[in-house]
């Protein structure tokens, strides 16, 4: 239960919490606006999620296809099995155009492959230039949020990481002083770099080209000055055409941060005259992924982080506390398949509320799989002895009225007459801020017998 | 039309009184009810916990109760939704298609089979609802705050045409309580904090008495209610439709 204990941990800090959960409210509020002035958002959701659900069916032909098209183009197109085998594409295309220094914009995939550790043990300058991301890279710490990296951090705690790293002075946490001196210091990295890595939000088989949305305009910068552009991707980003497009760039933004549209939705089909474009396509998990019937919704996923936003739970526990690159309930989906043994807490860490379905703009049934996790990591994850056979007695009971009966007056009947410290020890999480139900003197099938003897 | 009540197992040894009043509401309005003896569980605690293929003989068990009746009426929510919707680890006999497809929450039933809303109820009182999750975004009781459908909640429904209530409107309508039946002790702390911020909403809005469909989650929130000391009372919708105060 380790999300437990990180989500009991962030809880030590009330008003933090609070301030986390408004942050994030405040997002949700601004999507539900931007999704209410889109006439016919319900239709739009359901669009997209036929639009993904054929190229889930159809990956292998639109990604033959996709492939073939940006080679025409002059793209390098690279294959990778794992992250492993990512890591490994990128740092050669590196080494072979003697690269050192590389500014990245911002890509869960390669926080998914955990490239910048790799580079820079290889000796490679990484540079993430997308604010929140260089703020978590400056604090030595993963992403929190897919959209949002660096939400769990107050504005005076950017103030201190700055100070201490960009050598800032201290502003009281002011936004507009600590934003300038940012782009100060980004603009000299984008200036110097060799390379630039950038992610994939849209690949789009009918021209082999590539969308990357960003509000910065930092993939950009990088792509436009450095002489090699490296886009790296997840094998499900694809789209059949490029009139699907439209469909998704109106849901992404506002689903994300209530925006109509991010500010740059930047296409990339090939390489200008005298510099290289290489797409790298990964799977890491993801034909496994796709395999599982149950599960393949999970990879319609176009990564906007409504589901974080609007999660009661994430809002309260943050996103470190799942301990996972995707965090979350769409990341609760995905962790297990890649690692049941690590990931077994995650599912449990939901309410099943079942608003990060209603929210997702490509309708996973996120709540659904969730359900569907427990089963099976319930089975094939060692579970605590005690809670299992508690569980399974359970079962018993419930299975056999008399029994039932049996223990539901017993239960009550000790409820009612222990004394009040043996009720709330230690051993009663419950009653440990709660107080439990007060029993009545009977159940409501005594109740109704009496009423039926007296008809 | 031949109805089979359907009392939760907690409500059964916890809150009598919300299986009464859902008997008497119904009554009221001249349903033929009829309480099947012997009714345990629908199997939902074990389900939601990962195990629900040790829940067979209780999901059987219910089967085998409510299989002769027309409709299935419970007062929870989040039960009748896991009849609905988590019955397919059983044999999809006809019985077990007919009992899922006629299972129905208390207000969904009055306000959407039997087409009632007025129940000539009265209750003086401030009153805020907590909306369920399971019997929103499972039932579809009411829309909800993320999805952009034309607005309409069944129990707002009924509570409005209640003498002398006074509906009070939340900062957030549609906020789970942190409940989620074994998740309110495995993930102890989150239950706790998510549960305070919902009484706090309804503190904020000037509610008396918060009420709902699904008495699991006003369990939780009395719980913490209680234990802080705080001017709220908790009631089930049923008690509420069935007051004439």
């Amino acid at each position: 239960m380790a999300h437990a204990q990180e989500a009991t941990t962030f809880n030590e800090n009330e008003s933090k919490v609070n301030w986390h959960d408004k942050a994030l409210w405040f997002v949700r509020q601004k999507r539900d606006k931007a999704a209410f002035n889109v006439k016919g958002w319900e239709t739009l959701r359901d669009l997209a999620s036929a639009i993904k659900a054929n190229v889930m069916s159809n990956l292998d032909i639109y990604l033959e296809e996709f492939e073939a098209n940006a080679i025409k183009n002059g793209v390098t197109v690279h294959w990778a099995k794992d992250a492993e085998e990512h890591n490994k594409i990128v740092h050669g295309i590196l080494q072979k155009t003697n690269v050192k220094k590389i500014v990245k914009s911002k890509s869960m995939l390669t926080e998914e492959c955990h490239l910048n550790p790799y580079l820079e043990a290889n000796g490679i300058e990484v540079i993430d230039t997308d604010l929140g991301e260089r703020i978590v890279q400056l604090a030595e710490e993963p992403p929190s949020h897919i959209v949002l990296p660096a939400i769990h951090k107050t504005k005076e705690e950017v103030d201190e990481l700055f100070q201490e790293h960009l050598g800032t002075k201290p502003c009281n946490g002011d936004p507009q002083y600590l934003t300038d001196e940012a782009r100060k210091h980004l603009r000299n990295k984008f200036l110097k770099a060799d390379a630039a890595v950038t992610g994939v939000n849209f690949a789009i088989a009918e021209t082999g080209g590539i969308v990357v949305c960003t509000n910065e305009g930092n993939a950009d910068m990088g792509a436009h000055l450095a002489k090699v552009h490296i886009a790296c991707m997840g094998m499900e980003k694809l789209i059949p055409q490029e009139k699907h497009l439209g469909v998704f760039l109106r849901l992404l933004a506002r689903s994300a941060t209530g925006q109509p549209i991010t500010t740059y939705s930047s296409h990339f089909n090939k390489p200008a005259p005298g510099t290289e474009m290489h797409i790298v396509i990964v799977d890491n998990g993801r034909t496994e992924q796709l395999s599982r019937e149950d599960f393949r919704a999970s990879l319609h996923c176009i990564r906007c982080g409504a589901c974080m936003n609007t999660c009661p739970i994430y809002r309260r526990s943050g996103g470190h506390s799942y301990n996972a690159t995707i965090p979350g309930p769409i990341g609760s989906i995905l962790s297990p398949g890649k690692d049941l043994t690590k990931h077994s807490d995650l599912p449990f860490a939901s309410t099943l509320c079942g608003s990060c379905s209603d929210v997702c703009p490509v309708k996973i049934n996120i709540h659904e799989q969730l359900y569907k996790w427990r089963q099976i990591i319930t089975k094939d994850v060692p579970q605590p002895i005690v809670k299992k056979s508690v569980l399974k007695v359970t079962g018993n009971v419930l299975a056999n009225s008399k029994m039932y009966d049996f223990v539901g007056k017993s239960s009550r009947f000790m409820l009612k007459h222990t004394p009040r410290f043996l009720v709330y020890s230690k051993l009663n999480t419950w009653g440990k801020e709660r107080e439990l139900p007060e029993v009545k003197n009977g159940n409501f099938d005594e109740w109704y017998k009496k009423r039926k003897k007296n008809e | 039309m031949k109805v089979g009540l359907f009392i939760p197992c907690y409500i059964n040894q916890l809150y009598p009184q919300v299986g009464i009043a859902t008997l008497e509401v119904l009554e009221k309005l001249g349903v033929e009810v009829d309480y099947p003896m012997g009714q345990t569980c629908c199997g939902q605690p074990l389900g939601n916990s990962g195990y629900e293929s040790d829940s067979i003989g209780a999901c059987q068990l219910f089967v085998k109760n409510f299989k002769n009746y027309d409709y299935i009426v419970g007062p929870s929510g989040s039960c009748v939704y896991h009849v609905k919707k988590h019955f397919d680890i059983l044999e999809q006999t006809d019985d077990v298609k007919r009992v899922r497809k006629n299972t129905y929450e208390l207000c969904q039933f009055i306000h959407d089979v039997l087409g009632i809303t007025d129940l000539g109820a009265s209750f003086p009182y401030k009153v805020g609802i907590h909306k369920s999750c399971h019997g929103l975004r499972g039932l579809r009781l009411g829309s909800c705050s993320e999805r952009m459908d034309a607005p309409y909640s069944t129990e707002e429904n009924l509570l409005k045409k209640v003498k002398g209530l006074e509906l009070k409107t939340l900062n957030r309508a549609d906020e789970c309580c942190g409940f989620g039946g074994t998740f309110s002790v495995f993930e102890e702390a989150i239950s706790v904090k998510m549960g305070k911020d919902r009484v706090q909403d309804h503190i904020d809005s000037e509610v008396e008495v918060i009420t709902g469909a699904d008495h699991s989650c006003l369990m939780h929130l009395e719980g913490l209610i209680n234990r802080n000391k705080q001017p709220l009372k908790v009631m089930h919708i049923a008690e509420i439709l069935n007051s004439t105060l």
